[in-house]
């Protein structure tokens, strides 16, 4: 079977594609995502997470993300019972697109922060957090 | 979760016009998630603070959607601009539909 330099190009553009993408987080987690960017491509980059990297608490971890030029940022725990954290909306007084809260992870996770810039595009950063005890009470 | 509910600002007193200036806020709360369970076994219901908003003179610095997962006495940090001497007000919404409020004035100088 031969292929042709298009063919060629395209296998080689999908087989980057696949590598690329981002490994499953939980569907509920994908659904907030879909919500908050519509269904646009979100791109890695751009953002800043800061979270521990081991929070002894799952109580409280603080949490800090900042997005210059972002409109909105939403910030999701995949692994809780409701993967919505909190969106930040920013308004046309703030000074810089970061802000700083303290949240609770039910266990060891992936911190995830979506942000939407000022032109509608989308970007994206993830951090895993390692928890000993967990939040949410059991 | 009308009692006990109280805010604290954190934001300076003074600042130049234009400056960028970092304010923390903070309010007692229980933040209720709806996971726990009390000793029966029967749900806790969910009671948590669901939105916090500052203004700066009636202009939005920052709007934030709180949920569940956001940690008892909910805490927040973020940088304002300040153009003008004026006042920050800071509204917290909670679920029974409770409003609290506080507000903080900056002076230029």
């Amino acid at each position: 079977m031969d292929f042709s330099r298009r063919e060629t190009l395209a296998l080689g553009l999908g087989a980057a594609a696949l590598t690329i993408l981002p490994f499953r987080v939980n569907a509920a987690a994908d659904d907030a995502i879909a919500a908050f960017t519509g269904g646009a491509a979100v791109a890695d980059g751009g953002v800043t997470l800061g979270a521990p990297e081991i929070a002894e608490n799952g109580n409280t971890v603080p949490i800090d993300v900042s997005a210059e030029g972002a409109v909105s940022i939403m910030l999701l725990a995949a692994g809780n019972p409701t993967p919505g954290v909190a969106t930040y909306n920013f308004g046309e007084l703030s000074g810089t697109q970061s802000a700083s809260t303290r949240i609770r992870l039910a266990g060891t996770q992936d911190v995830i922060a979506i942000a939407k810039m000022a032109d509608g595009s989308f970007a994206k950063a993830q951090q895993t957090v390692k928890v000993t005890i967990g939040g949410c009470g059991g | 979760m009308a009692d006990g509910v109280k805010p604290r600002v954190k934001a300076p007193k003074k600042a130049a016009a234009g400056e960028v200036v970092t304010i923390k806020c903070l309010i007692s709360h229980n933040m209720e998630s709806g996971q726990r369970k009390d000793s029966d076994g029967n749900k806790i219901p969910r009671s948590i603070i669901n939105r916090f908003t500052c203004d700066f003179n009636g202009k939005s610095v920052i709007d934030v959607t709180m949920e569940p997962a956001i940690s008892t006495n909910p805490y927040f940090q973020f940088e304002a601009t300040v153009p003008e001497a004026g006042e920050f007000k800071f509204t917290w919404y909670d679920d029974d539909g409770s409003v609290y409020e506080d507000s903080k004035k900056v002076a230029i100088g």
